[in-house]
């Protein structure tokens, strides 16, 4: 493995080996009609090579942009690797953006062709395609629904590569002279971060960039050919591509494309991937759907699983302060993993995952102690997609909720002198498309980049991220005050999905909640309690006192400081269509702080009632108010 | 899978006249009407109008006392229902009737159990030509549960379903059939928009990417006037009205049946 991991290259070449020395062996798998499909490496370096002559059959030049659209599937994937055999770039968007946020993106990275899953993605950049000029061609993948489509811009995938086969016999040797011209240090893919705030940014990243990020992740967990990992994460996101395509690529693991995104889960389990690597979202998730489980099940069933949960609780927190586990309480642990632990690690698909990382955004600390302690094991990583994904993990000895790893081989961090996380590394981007500008802001004078992120190194050399520098405030009276340690507390509770804080200049800390809808409702059906939507069921009492009552509860567990004082059910979940968050569920604080205005002034003015007036957009783009009356709860 | 044999000049189902009483009430009285190849057809009306009873007649559980029934050319007016649906005439009823105890595939599974030749015994052994034949019939299944987008409930128990998924897996359940005829018992019926939205979609979908001829009733005219090639009114067991949706939307005797009254200028 090792001596196939050097080396300079690029992912065209790398495919091509891969068919040459692993031809018939599994690269992707696909579920589809309910059977996991196969496709062995020369089928994928087959595939690709007749996708991309059909876009040089289209008139695709170097230097030219490709946007994907849809989930994970080995047509998107191997449009990914086509567009880099032409000399092009492949920018991959996130699937659930809606029309307005495509038409930016879109624009500014000025695709020339679009690649979309199904009629569903082709409506939608249908819809926005006059405001794209560059754009000359659609392509489906699946053509359910196209039928009456009859647009000379459109094309089947299947068609693109039949016209592929055709440009291939009338020019031999064009697809290997094209190959040929690929330099290592080419852009070979552009990734838009939806940041917190202003418009996304097109990160380049070259062929080594992607490749050094992969390898030192591969050393550093030791993965083989005979791994086996899904690829379930949105395909816009950098570490789909550099924990997925490229660590299969460059290992031989084999890539698995569930069947769609609600049976991901399904899926994980079905497969057992050797490996898994999830945004504290998909953690947190998981983690609800275990609680809930374990509350709605028949007595025995809960007492049991709660005797073991507080027993893999203590054991961590043994292994955390470093003292011995009592023999007793090892014995109740080895007892546990045996009925516990085991079947429950079994039930999520983690049962045969060596590794399971989270990164992206900060994880709860008890949501990360929970995993540990049913054996699965979870690390944290830090990177971003300006480096490739990767800077920091923690070795598997040495995981904990308070850092997020040592720096990886080869790359280096240093925390500058005003305590900013800066990282210098093969992975560090070739800068942001058309925005040289925004680059040179984020690069320090000597080749560094500048994260943005407060941290510090502790005594063992791993790095602690404080907060995100400017979110972190104070309370009128001078205590500190970390949002996302708050928000990170409720979101804990299987019943609340999403938390915001506020208490920055205020005299104490208030909270906006948004319920979990599945597991709040599913408490419902429980009590027989009827709801029609989201906003009837955050507003019955009885889901008030469910919510205040798991406030108070992690109050107590606070500080008298830090405690939750007054807090608000929203009437709609925060949502990305909404400008709340970002794709990857991160809060945009200013643009909350803004739109919800009137609830901060009731918190601390000290009404009981807030009358709002929310713009909520649909998923197709179109937007409409809403009147929500919210009324602010004490808790304490 | 819908090429149609022996549809004479495009016609799919043909009634002719039909009549059917239950001891002295008159459910229905001489109704005609021709469903066309490939189309949409609906017949509305108020509740007790007669829709389920002729709905009931074309799929053989009851049989016309005057006037016949056509399917392909072909008399079914005292066919019975098992036969019917060998013909290629699959339903789906008003209130939902699946095996809740079974998954979803398993009831999509039996939806197949028509098509199926293999006997009791090979099928047991699960060999040769009885397994070959499984394999098919599963593959067909699967395309309709991707079909439908219910993927992720394949193996869940369809008791434990919503309503709405309920219904959407009824419909599945007779397009395992392979119908090239599709009656559908107010599909709509007890659901809620967004539910109501999705289930246009997929007749919608059934009828274009297959061709399938579709016949269906329904209460509420909303919805139907939308999607229908061609719509029938009952009315106390007669039919009052047929047309294209914007013809019967504009016929009084219609707009009576509905409202109560001659003199209202704008319906819908």
């Amino acid at each position: 493995m090792a001596q196939e991991t050097m080396g300079k290259t690029t992912l065209p070449q790398l495919l091509l080996k891969n068919a040459r020395e692993r031809s018939d062996q599994p690269a992707m798998r696909k579920k589809h009609l309910g059977i996991w499909r196969t496709y062995t490496w020369a089928q994928n370096a087959d595939n690709v090579r007749d996708l991309a002559l059909g876009l040089a059959s289209l008139g695709f030049a170097r230097g030219s942009n490709v946007g994907i659209i849809g989930n994970n599937m080995p047509k998107l994937y191997w449009t990914q690797i086509a567009a880099q055999c032409m000399g092009g770039v492949p920018v991959p968007v996130y699937q659930d953006a809606i029309a307005k946020e495509l038409a930016y993106v879109l624009q500014h990275s000025e695709v020339s062709v679009m690649v979309a899953e199904d009629q569903e993605q082709v409506d939608k950049i249908m819809s926005i395609k006059d405001q794209l000029p560059k754009l000359k061609w659609i392509i489906y993948c699946d053509a359910r629904g196209m039928k009456d489509y009859d647009e000379d811009f459109l094309k089947s995938f299947d068609e693109i590569q039949e016209a592929g086969r055709a440009f291939d016999s009338a020019n031999a040797g064009f697809f290997d002279a094209e190959v040929g011209k690929a330099d290592p240090d080419d852009v070979a893919l552009m990734c838009y971060t939806s940041g917190t705030t202003g418009n996304p940014k097109g990160v380049m990243l070259s062929h080594e960039n992607l490749l050094c990020c992969s390898r030192v992740f591969i050393a550093a967990e030791g993965i083989q050919e005979s791994d086996n990992f899904l690829a379930y994460l949105p395909m816009a996101w950098v570490g789909d591509t550099a924990y997925g395509l490229i660590i299969s690529m460059l290992t031989g693991a084999t890539l698995n494309c569930p069947e769609g995104p609600a049976t991901v889960m399904r899926d994980l389990r079905e497969l057992g991937p050797t490996g898994i690597i999830a945004p504290p979202a998909v953690w947190e998730g998981m983690l609800s759907n275990l609680q809930l489980k374990g509350v709605s099940s028949s007595p025995l069933k809960r007492k049991v699983f709660q005797y073991f949960s507080d027993v893999a609780g203590r054991v961590q927190a043994h292994k955390i302060d470093g003292t011995a586990v009592p023999s007793g309480l090892s014995l109740a642990n080895a007892l546990g993993e045996w009925i516990v632990y085991g079947p429950v690690r079994d039930q999520l698909g983690l049962r045969r995952a060596r590794w399971c990382v989270t990164g992206g955004a900060p994880m709860g600390p008890d949501t990360f102690r929970f995993f540990r302690g049913f054996g699965v094991n979870l690390k944290q990583l830090y990177g971003m997609t300006e480096v490739g994904g990767l800077a920091s993990l923690q070795p598997n000895d040495q995981a904990s909720p308070d850092t997020v790893g040592v720096p990886c081989l080869g790359m280096e961090i240093r925390i500058a002198d005003d305590g900013e996380v800066q990282i210098k590394s093969d992975g560090v981007f070739a800068g942001y498309y058309r925005e040289e500008e925004k680059t040179a802001e984020v690069m320090s004078a000597d080749g560094w980049y500048r994260t943005g992120d407060a941290g510090v190194v502790n005594e063992n050399g791993h790095l602690v991220i404080i907060d995100r520098a400017k979110d972190v405030g104070k309370l009128d009276d001078g205590t500190p005050f970390a949002p996302q340690f708050v928000e990170l507390k409720l979101k804990f509770s299987p019943f609340i999905n999403e938390a915001v804080s506020f208490g920055d200049g205020h005299p104490f800390i208030s909270a906006m909640v948004a319920i979990d809808f599945e597991n709040v409702g599913k408490w419902a059906e429980g009590q027989a309690l009827p709801y029609t939507n989201y906003m009837d069921l955050s507003k019955k009492p009885e889901v008030i006192a469910l919510i205040t009552d798991e406030v108070r509860k992690i109050n107590q567990g606070l500080p008298e400081v830090s405690r939750i004082k007054r807090f608000v059910l929203l009437s709609k979940d925060l949502d990305a269509d909404d400008n709340e968050i970002t794709r990857t569920r991160k809060l945009r604080r200013g643009f909350i702080a803004e739109k919800y205005g009137p609830v901060i002034e009731a918190f601390y003015g000290g009404a009981k009632d807030v009358e709002l007036r929310l713009a909520v957009t649909f998923e197709d783009g179109s937007e409409s108010f809403v009147d929500a009356h919210m009324t602010i709860q004490e808790a304490a | 899978m819908t090429e149609t044999a022996g549809s004479g000049g495009g016609v799919k189902l043909s009634i002719k006249g039909v009549a059917k009483s239950f001891g002295g009430v008159r459910a229905v009285t001489e109704v005609s009407a021709d469903v066309q190849d490939g189309e949409i057809f609906a017949i509305i009306g108020p509740n007790g109008a007669g829709k389920t009873t002729l709905l009931n007649m074309i799929s053989g559980f009851y049989h016309p006392d005057e006037g016949s029934i056509l399917f392909e050319n072909h008399d079914i007016s005292n066919t019975r229902p098992a036969q019917i649906a060998k013909l290629g005439v699959a339903r789906t009823f008003q209130n939902i009737a699946l095996f809740r105890g079974m998954t979803v595939l398993e009831n999509l599974m039996l939806g197949r159990h028509v098509l199926m030749k293999t006997g009791v015994l090979a099928a047991f052994m699960y060999w040769g030509p009885a397994q070959r034949e499984e394999v098919a019939h599963r593959e067909r299944v699967e395309e309709i549960i991707e079909f439908l987008n219910l993927t992720d409930l394949r193996k869940t128990p369809t008791g434990a379903l919503a309503y709405g998924l309920q219904k959407r897996v009824e419909l599945g359940r007779a397009l395992a059939a392979e119908p090239r005829l599709l009656l559908l018992d107010e599909p709509m019926a007890g659901m809620n928009q967004e539910e109501k939205e999705d289930m246009v979609r997929y007749v919608l979908d059934v009828n274009q990417e297959w061709g399938t001829t579709i016949a269906l009733i329904e209460h509420d005219m909303g919805v139907v006037m939308d999607i229908s090639d061609h719509v029938a009114v009952l009315d106390m067991g007669a039919k009052i009205s047929q047309g294209t949706p914007d013809e019967v939307r504009a016929d009084p005797k219609v707009i009576e049946a509905y409202l109560g009254t001659t003199d209202h200028k704008e319906v819908a």
